[in-house]
């Protein structure tokens, strides 16, 4: 599903450039569900921004569902961000002004799906993150575990090949880190590859496999659990 | 096309912002209403001078004989040019371009003139039949002097509604007597004149008869013509002709200014429109920079509404927005913005014209009222403003909204 073959990332920082990922080499298949740990400064979110398409890579090859991904113009970009990819991310990015069900319908929006239907879809994804009776509550109604249900739900809607999560966790206590893991543990149960940036051992651990990133290559990548993929 | 999520999002930050959308919106709405106060000011203008000139027939021309200033074919100076009916039908015959052209003898100075018991001294004037043209009198009821009036010295004459309602009242005129200095006049008409109400206290006869009954021979003491529809230059070369065919018949240089004096309205109209066109863009010029300071305004807040919502901007990119529909995003901010500002600036200064209340300001601080009348802004200068409005609501909203469109989602995302 994702492949990357010796992925280089370099930013001007000032005169001197910041060589981020030096050669990254990494393959989640289908129906995966992988953590990226690392340090900070290991280079770990530049690599889920080039995994997100929202950031280009020097050099290498990246292919995202048997799509090469390499000097997209910002328009082809977002649309392959809106058919493959689906964001969580730490700070939740709700927008303020729509309330639960606008804020999960905003993808279909951008895939000119009709008011009417993506609005019942989205309300189908609530539901399924246990959030129906919550539909019309905006964002600042929400505790922030269920701002961040919104935002899995919001990420599911376009049935992407990929969830993208970025330290999901990171604004929750630990109770809610747990729903929300158990959250996307059920959704890698339904067949979806999740990949999940994370500092914290716990959630790593409930993930399949860890890549693990020191200083913009990788270390280790030991698998969490056994298990056959087909 | 409806998109219900643009509007709702518009009216969501307008709504978050109400003081700064207030504010914006002002900038545009007073920048029209003046722009429009001002294309008022100069329609008013050019109206009132207009009107100054409508007395008479636009495109007429005014000779009067004169003084030689200037030793001419041995003639002295100091010979008094006096034109007659020769030089009124040499002109006839001799110069083409000419429309209307009539001769004014002067019986000098006002006559008292009576019917009956009533009397009253009005101005007395000679002319041809074609003076009617000239001077845009208007005909309410009988007729105006006629060729057979001439050509017979028929002692008849067409008066001024004024005329008729000192002397005669309520009483109709046509067919009465009137006596000019003993000299009974039949009425044949009543005469009204728009331009002003002096030119309705005049008493017209026949030229010949005037010139028999009050010893003129066959003087004539100024020529007046109309040039059709002839332009300014074409208006020119016809005085120049007859300013040439008078100096050759009266032995006069064509140099000496002094010989006749010759009016030209439709050339003095014209420089005065000119003018006129010139002060009306000069307003319509600051008006319009009093708009793009709106409009900068505009601008303005719409890259502060960028800036506050580029975390924003990152969070649609992830999710799939396309730079275009970010673009259309804000455009359509700046755009509804504008146009309804610019709409309430618009008719704001619309009915503000419309009331009078200009008028009204002008006549309070002194201004001649007659050179100040109707100053409205006509259908097609609103369809103008409107499309300005349109135009600079896109522009408006165009740099902020590319700049948003431009900036990098992870940039955005990590905007805080």
């Amino acid at each position: 599903m994702i492949k990357l073959k010796n992925v280089h990332k370099s930013y001007k920082v000032g005169q001197q450039p910041l060589h981020v990922l030096k050669g990254i080499d990494m393959h989640v298949k289908e129906g995966e569900f992988v953590s990226i740990m690392g340090s900070s400064g290991s280079g770990k979110s530049t690599l889920l921004n080039v995994i997100g398409i929202l950031d280009d890579y020097d050099s290498g090859e990246y292919i995202l569902a048997d799509t090469p991904i390499k000097n997209l113009k910002e328009s082809k970009a977002a649309y392959y961000r809106n058919r493959f990819l689906g964001f969580v991310f730490q700070s939740f990015n709700l927008l303020n002004f729509k309330n639960a069900m606008e804020n999960v319908a905003l993808p279909l929006y951008y895939q000119k799906v009709s008011r009417k239907k993506r609005n019942n879809l989205a309300l189908e994804y609530l539901d399924k993150v246990g959030l129906r009776d919550r539909a019309d509550h905006f964002p600042g109604e929400l505790s922030g575990g269920q701002k961040q249900r919104v935002a899995i739900a919001r990420a599911l809607i376009s049935d992407p090949k990929v969830i993208l999560a970025d330290e999901p966790t990171g604004a929750l206590d630990s109770q809610t880190s747990l729903e929300v893991m158990a959250l996307f543990q059920a959704v890698n149960k339904s067949g979806k590859t999740i990949v999940v940036v994370t500092h914290e051992n716990d959630v790593a651990d409930k993930t399949d496999r860890i890549i693990r990133l020191h200083d913009g290559v990788i270390m280790d990548k030991s698998p969490t659990n056994q298990k056959t993929y087909v | 096309m409806f998109d219900l999520d643009k509007w709702q999002e518009i009216f969501y930050t307008i709504n978050k912002n109400r003081l700064r959308s207030f504010i914006t919106a002002f900038n545009v709405a007073w920048g029209i209403f003046i722009l429009i106060i001002l294309m008022g000011f100069g329609a008013g203008f050019q109206n009132g001078v207009k009107h100054q000139f409508e007395d008479d027939a636009v495109n007429s021309i005014f000779i009067n004989g004169g003084q030689t200033s200037e030793a001419y074919k041995g003639m002295q100076p100091g010979k008094r040019i006096r034109f007659t009916n020769e030089d009124y039908q040499a002109i006839i015959d001799r110069v083409k371009g000419v429309e209307y052209i009539t001769g004014r003898y002067y019986v000098t100075g006002e006559f008292t003139v009576r019917y009956e018991d009533k009397y009253s001294s009005f101005n007395i004037r000679a002319v041809h039949p074609d003076h009617l043209y000239l001077e845009k009198s208007i005909i309410v009821s009988g007729r105006y002097i006629n060729d057979k009036d001439i050509a017979e010295k028929r002692k008849v004459t067409s008066i001024g509604t004024k005329v008729v309602k000192v002397l005669f009242g309520n009483i109709n005129p046509i067919g009465k007597y009137i006596t000019v200095n003993g000299i009974k006049y039949k009425v044949v008409g009543v005469f009204n004149d728009e331009g002003s109400e002096h030119e309705t206290k005049v008493i017209y006869v026949p030229i010949s008869t005037a010139q028999v009954a009050y010893g003129g021979s066959n003087r004539i003491h100024r020529l007046m013509l109309t040039v059709g529809d002839a332009n300014a230059a074409q208006s020119l070369d016809i005085q120049n002709e007859i300013h040439k065919l008078l100096a050759e018949k009266h032995v006069f240089s064509m140099d000496d200014k002094r010989a006749v004096s010759i009016f030209n309205l439709l050339e003095e109209y014209e420089k005065w429109m000119g003018v006129f066109d010139g002060i009306r863009f000069f307003l319509a010029f600051v008006g319009i920079f009093t708009l793009v300071a709106g409009i900068v305004g505009v601008s303005n807040i719409m890259l502060i509404v960028v800036k506050e919502r580029t975390r924003e901007v990152g969070v649609r990119k992830a999710i799939g927005a396309t730079p275009r529909s970010i673009i259309g995003l804000f455009l359509m901010e700046a755009l509804f913005i504008t146009l309804c500002s610019g709409y309430v600036g618009m008719i704001g200064g619309m009915l503000f014209l419309e009331s009078g209340w200009l008028s009204n300001l002008m006549a309070l601080f002194g201004f001649p009222m007659n050179f100040f009348i109707d100053p409205s802004v006509n259908f097609n200068n609103a369809i103008a403003a409107t499309i300005i409005l349109a135009l600079s609501g896109t522009l408006a909203g165009y740099f902020p909204a590319r700049k948003a469109a431009k900036i990098p989602p992870i940039v955005a995302l990590r905007d805080e």
